[in-house]
């Protein structure tokens, strides 16, 4: 038997993310085109955009919290659209990690508990072990039985990033992750987060209006 | 992890809310639990103590306090009734069997009852101890008076007049505990059994005779052999001071006296039990205001519209069942507070702690009307749009 070779850089290239001619209208409001565009898997990239261009409706219409009206946007060859909502909640929780503007959480859970909600609502095997080492990832070993709104806006942050990680998503979305920091936080948690995506082998994409990104990234969309 | 804990969680993360649901819940099924138990264990007891006596023959008067006093003990007797005309009517063919009673003594609290021993049969009394009393001046003792009392067989005592009081001690004859009867969960318990020839002769001096047609008796119990009986023998004793009561009748009306403020008290448990499920109800839905992002959260983490509906729906449940639990035990310990008072001045205790069926029905309808009061909530959670909660966030 041989076995057949195949270059690491298959994978590498294979798209996690493609977007064409997605619109959507809201049904008593603004109408949107967005600009196609793609990712490969384990890429990184920015979608740059002023308030208004419809920058949070791109991000919930690439996380299936949103149907778009036309187009078509397949996640590492699933074309989302297509699923049913049950199926798209089951997708959503298996494959795709949100970071939301600000960080919220189920406020009677501990950081801990919250971290393995991820788990557990999308019917993975519970692993605290591996939530208390993404903690630690994280430097925020110490928080694990603090209830999160005892944490700093950053460390809330920090946190939503951990959340977003604890079920080894393909995709990472962030919503503005840093709109509500300092310069300081902001690089941060910017940083951070394409630290942690790369050890997860995830492609992460990050929707802002936040200048101060621009130059860090390589891949950038306008909207 | 799992939806139990969570809903958990966010039940205590509103304490105040919370509290307010569960003690409003709590106080409106522990008052209607402690009136359906109190209700089912009188009469679980009236019934015991009354059955098979059709008539009760006494002293003119009320009948509702004949029947007290003879059949329950717990009422003053009427007065006497002359021996003699009280053997007519025993003898009387539509009356089945008889039992004649003299009482009106005790010793501390605990009555003396002169009768024969098919009083004591008639209620499924059987001596425990020692023998049931064969000449005057001998006592065979209920089991609570034994135990309260710590009297053994051999004990001596003096009895006194009345049926409280203890000042009025008949010093010249003393009595003898012969015998000790089982437990029988009737009124024998509470009593002191004697032959009626010692309740004569502790009221006369010694030596006196006394002829036979000034001899009394306080009541007899009879039994009816013929359904006539009712209608004819008062007409038989319309010249005597004495009069028939029904037991049925007089206990029946006592309960719809006792059942009007019973009925007045439950509406009242039943309107907070009402108001319980509505501060349920506004808890759950206030809460989702506040909520509605988390909600929004964990559907964007996989949860199912489903895990969303069975959260918020078991927040409502399990506020709901504690509530009942509380209320059931609260229910419990009124119970036994109000059966020691009883015990004080009756000798009567409601001592079964046990569940009744009407709780079973109750428990069910708690759950239902839970269920019912978190629907709403709970479909509201599920219709959340998850975008636009998230946008405005």
């Amino acid at each position: 038997m041989t076995l057949k070779y195949v270059p690491s850089t298959t994978r590498k290239l294979a798209r996690m993310l493609q977007c064409e001619g997605i619109e959507f209208t809201y049904s008593e409001g603004p109408a949107f085109r967005f600009p196609d565009f793609s990712c490969e898997n384990g890429g990184q990239m920015l979608l740059l955009g002023q308030s208004g261009s419809g920058k949070t409706t791109l991000l919930h219409l690439l996380a299936g919290l949103l149907q778009p009206t036309k187009g078509s946007i397949k996640i590492d060859e699933t074309a989302v659209e297509n699923l049913s909502s049950s199926k798209l909640d089951h997708f959503r929780g298996q494959n795709i990690g949100i970071i939301f503007q600000t960080a919220h959480f189920i406020d009677s859970l501990s950081v801990i508990d919250n971290l393995i909600m991820p788990q557990y609502l999308s019917g993975k095997v519970i692993d605290r072990k591996k939530a208390m080492v993404i903690l630690e990832r994280l430097s925020l070993q110490h928080k694990a039985n603090v209830p999160p709104r005892q944490l700093s806006v950053g460390e809330q942050q920090r946190i939503a990033i951990a959340r977003a990680l604890v079920n080894d998503p393909k995709l990472i979305l962030a919503d503005e992750p840093t709109s509500a920091l300092d310069d300081k936080n902001a690089s941060e948690v910017i940083k951070l987060l394409r630290e942690q995506a790369e050890i997860s082998g995830a492609t992460l994409i990050i929707v802002t209006h936040d200048q101060r990104l621009k130059d860090e990234f390589e891949k950038r969309v306008e909207l | 992890m799992n939806l139990l804990k969570i809903s958990w969680a966010n039940i205590r993360n509103k304490p105040l809310n919370t509290t307010l649901s569960l003690l409003l819940l709590a106080f409106g099924v522990g008052i209607i639990s402690l009136l359906l138990v109190m209700q089912s264990q009188l009469k679980e007891q009236f019934d015991r103590n009354i059955k098979d006596i059709d008539m009760v023959l006494g002293a003119k008067g009320s009948p509702l306090q004949l029947i007290l006093s003879a059949v329950y003990q717990v009422d003053a007797p009427t007065g006497n009734i002359n021996m003699l005309e009280a053997r007519r009517v025993m003898k009387h063919p539509y009356i089945a069997d008889a039992i004649p009673m003299a009482y009106g003594d005790n010793y501390l609290k605990y009555r003396i009852v002169g009768t024969t021993e098919k009083y004591a049969q008639h209620y499924g009394a059987v001596v425990e101890e020692g023998n049931f009393y064969s000449e005057p001046f001998e006592a065979t003792i209920g089991r609570s008076v034994a135990d309260e009392m710590g009297m053994k067989v051999g004990d001596t005592f003096y009895s006194a007049h009345g049926l409280e009081d203890n000042t009025d001690v008949h010093t010249n004859r003393i009595f003898t505990v012969v015998g000790i009867f089982a437990e029988s969960h009737t009124v024998v318990d509470q009593l002191i059994l004697t032959p009626i020839q010692s309740i004569w002769d502790v009221h006369t001096e010694e030596g006196d005779t006394i002829p036979d047609s000034e001899r009394e008796y306080t009541a007899v119990l009879l039994k009816k052999k013929n359904p006539l009986a009712v209608m004819t023998i008062p007409n038989t004793i319309k010249d005597t001071n004495m009069s028939i009561a029904l037991p049925a009748i007089e206990i029946n009306r006592l309960n719809e006296n006792f059942g009007l403020g019973m009925k007045a008290l439950s509406a009242i448990a039943l309107i907070i039990v009402i108001i319980s499920f509505i501060s349920v109800f506004i808890s759950l839905f206030n809460s989702l205001k506040d909520r509605k992002y988390e909600l929004a959260l964990m559907r964007t983490m996989g949860a199912s519209r489903s895990k969303v509906f069975t959260l918020i729906l078991q927040e409502g449940l399990i506020l709901s069942v504690l509530g009942f639990f509380i209320g059931f035990v609260l229910s419990r310990i009124g119970l036994l507070i109000l059966s020691y008072f009883m015990k004080e001045n009756f000798h009567y205790s409601m001592n079964d702690l046990g569940p009744i069926p009407m709780e079973w029905l109750m428990f069910i309808i708690t759950i239902f009307v839970g269920s019912l009061a978190s629907l709403l909530p709970a479909i509201r959670a599920v219709q959340i749009d998850i975008s636009k909660t998230l946008a405005d966030g």
